[in-house]
């Protein structure tokens, strides 16, 4: 079947750009040109060169090297937020889509009222509670990623429960969990898919937010948002201190929005 | 009106839900209203005092019910830092804040309506595609680096206006209309690129619907048959997405603030949350919420005026 799609110049541009950015933060992960504490006197603010291919910030530190630092801080948190969403939505969403009854009714009310509450307003009730911090802010945007997954798996659930070969199987003696986990969601995956990368992109987004508000992850580790909120004392002197972790925010977001448009149709 | 009966109850279980959630939370801080007047030297005895004056040991539902009789009508509690009463500190703030979200929103709703209808009257052309490709990237950016790109290019660059020379509505109306209508339109773009989308790809859906060819056998002109039949109908996913976006912009300023400098609920949320000063974090949080889920009411019953059928 996937062999006769034929691709559109978005998905593409869309497999490229994330292609690219992966290959970054694995880069990141491994080797950084130049350590990312390392602090360079003689090099305070220094315009993009070969020597420093993104310039310097105002401690003389080398821009690519924390860009590649912070994207990869930026993929595990999104990654992770996005794991705790998915795991958790799926569960709930399989169950009271599946079994409907009081346990739906009830699921249901709880998931509106955390999805009625602001996923950064979340992450700050978070922060003040338990501190600043990579982990709290996983676990912050997490939960609050997990109505709109349990939402969506609970919609696909109703349509499939009462379906013919939902109930064959269940003529064959298919238990509940089986049911729910080997034959309905196979079929709740392209939509779960699309959603997965959507909420990718939101918790980069957030993740940024976050660390920009100088909330997220604490220096001296890297963060594309904390060296945003640093760069704007110097937006007129060195404005390519702003420029890179930007677009390197932009290019992750738009990579995968490409690549999700296609899996929406 | 039995919908919006309904809608009406969710709302203030909501409401109730949201104010006993985090009530709950900052109640399970260690340290309370007494350490805090206190101090950390303070002598068992004395803490214990005035926790007996403060009312603090009496039953959990009991304090809450009482913060919340409270806070309905408008006493908001004390501040740990300042000592001084929580709603005096927010109520000069919260124009600046509403205010930026209201803007934002007009200048969303007024962008994007021409250019999705444009945009969908001319589907497949080029310069639908050019719009289209720089709609996609505009959606991509994030609203505070928005913030930073306006900054360098209207501020510095073109200087229309002095990063950071934020004025207050009080002292010049007009200077702070000025200074806001920059940042405004750093939370409104993403949010113009969300919606052109949405409402491009709506009506493009619509219009190949059996409604619209009757309508065209009729007699009636591409513009009418568009804004006549297509539009009412394509307008009702948008809406769904404005009702959203109107939360998502409230909560958007407050980055924003920090990014263009001005001094607004989310900058005493930032500081509170830094001084550990809890009974502002607290007021603050529960208002937005209750802004944020008042307004999904009011779609919710706007959207059933523009169709019916939702409420069945």
């Amino acid at each position: 079947m996937k062999r006769k799609k034929i691709y559109s110049p978005n998905f593409i541009i869309g497999l490229v750009i994330t292609g690219a950015m992966l290959l970054l933060i694995l880069i990141g992960f491994v080797h950084t040109p130049y350590d990312i504490t390392k602090m360079d006197s003689a090099a305070k603010l220094a315009a993009p060169s070969f020597k420093h291919l993104m310039g310097c910030d105002n401690f003389g530190r080398d821009i690519f090297s924390r860009v590649l630092k912070g994207m990869g801080n930026t993929f595990v948190i999104a990654a992770a937020t996005v794991s705790i969403g998915t795991v958790c939505g799926v569960i709930v969403g399989a169950f009271t889509g599946y079994f409907g009854g009081l346990l739906d009714e009830v699921l249901m009310r709880v998931n509106d009222v955390v999805f009625a509450f602001p996923s950064i307003l979340l992450a700050l009730v978070f922060v003040s509670i338990f501190g600043t911090g990579k982990y709290n802010v996983i676990g912050a945007l997490g939960i609050a990623f997990i109505p709109s997954f349990a939402r969506i798996v609970r919609g696909e659930f109703i349509k499939y429960r009462e379906m013919d070969y939902v109930k064959s199987a269940r003529l064959a003696g298919v238990g509940q969990l089986r049911m729910i986990f080997v034959h309905i969601l196979p079929n709740a995956m392209p939509v779960l898919t699309s959603s997965i990368m959507i909420g990718f992109n939101n918790a980069v987004l957030a993740e940024a937010g976050m660390s920009y508000l100088g909330i997220g992850v604490q220096p001296p580790s890297a963060s594309l948002g904390s060296m945003l909120s640093e760069s704007q004392t110097y937006l007129f002197s060195a404005p390519w201190y702003a420029l890179f972790p930007g677009l390197m925010i932009i290019l992750m977001v738009l990579g995968l929005s490409l690549l999700a448009d296609r899996g929406a149709k | 009106m039995r919908y919006i009966g309904k809608k009406l109850a969710a709302m203030i279980i909501t409401l109730l839900c949201i104010s006993f959630l985090v009530y709950l939370a900052f109640d399970l801080i260690p340290g309370d209203a007494a350490l805090a007047a206190l101090g950390t030297d303070a002598t068992p005895e004395s803490l214990a005092a005035l926790r007996e004056q403060l009312g603090l040991n009496r039953p959990f539902l009991e304090r809450y019910l009482e913060w919340l009789v409270h806070f309905v009508s408008g006493d908001f509690g004390t501040s740990y830092k300042y000592h001084l009463p929580v709603a005096d500190m927010i109520v000069s703030k919260l124009p600046i804040t509403v205010v930026m979200a209201v803007i934002s929103f007009v200048i969303m709703v007024v962008i994007s309506l021409p250019i999705g209808i444009y945009t969908a009257k001319h589907s497949g052309r080029r310069i639908d595609r050019i719009v289209m490709a720089l709609n996609q990237i505009v959606m991509s950016v994030p609203h505070f680096f928005m913030g930073i790109l306006i900054t360098y290019f209207f501020g510095l660059i073109l200087k229309l206006f002095t990063p950071g020379g934020f004025v207050s509505y009080e002292t010049d109306f007009w200077g702070f209309l000025a200074y806001i209508i920059f940042p405004c339109f750093a939370i409104a773009l993403p949010k113009i690129a969300m919606s052109v989308k949405l409402l491009r790809s709506s009506c493009i859906e619509e219009s190949k619907k059996d409604y619209v060819r009757t309508a065209y056998s009729k007699g009636n002109n591409t513009n009418k048959v568009l804004y006549r039949h297509v539009l009412r109908n394509a307008m009702i996913p948008v809406i769904t997405l404005w009702g959203m976006t109107l939360a998502d912009m409230l909560v958007g300023s407050i980055v924003i603030e920090q990014v263009f400098n001005i001094p607004g609920i989310g900058r005493i949320l930032l500081t509170s949350i830094s001084y550990r000063d809890y009974p502002v974090v607290e007021a603050i949080i529960v208002l937005i919420a209750f802004v944020v889920i008042v307004t999904n009411f009011l779609v919710d019953v706007v959207y059933q005026l523009i169709d019916p059928r939702i409420s069945v």
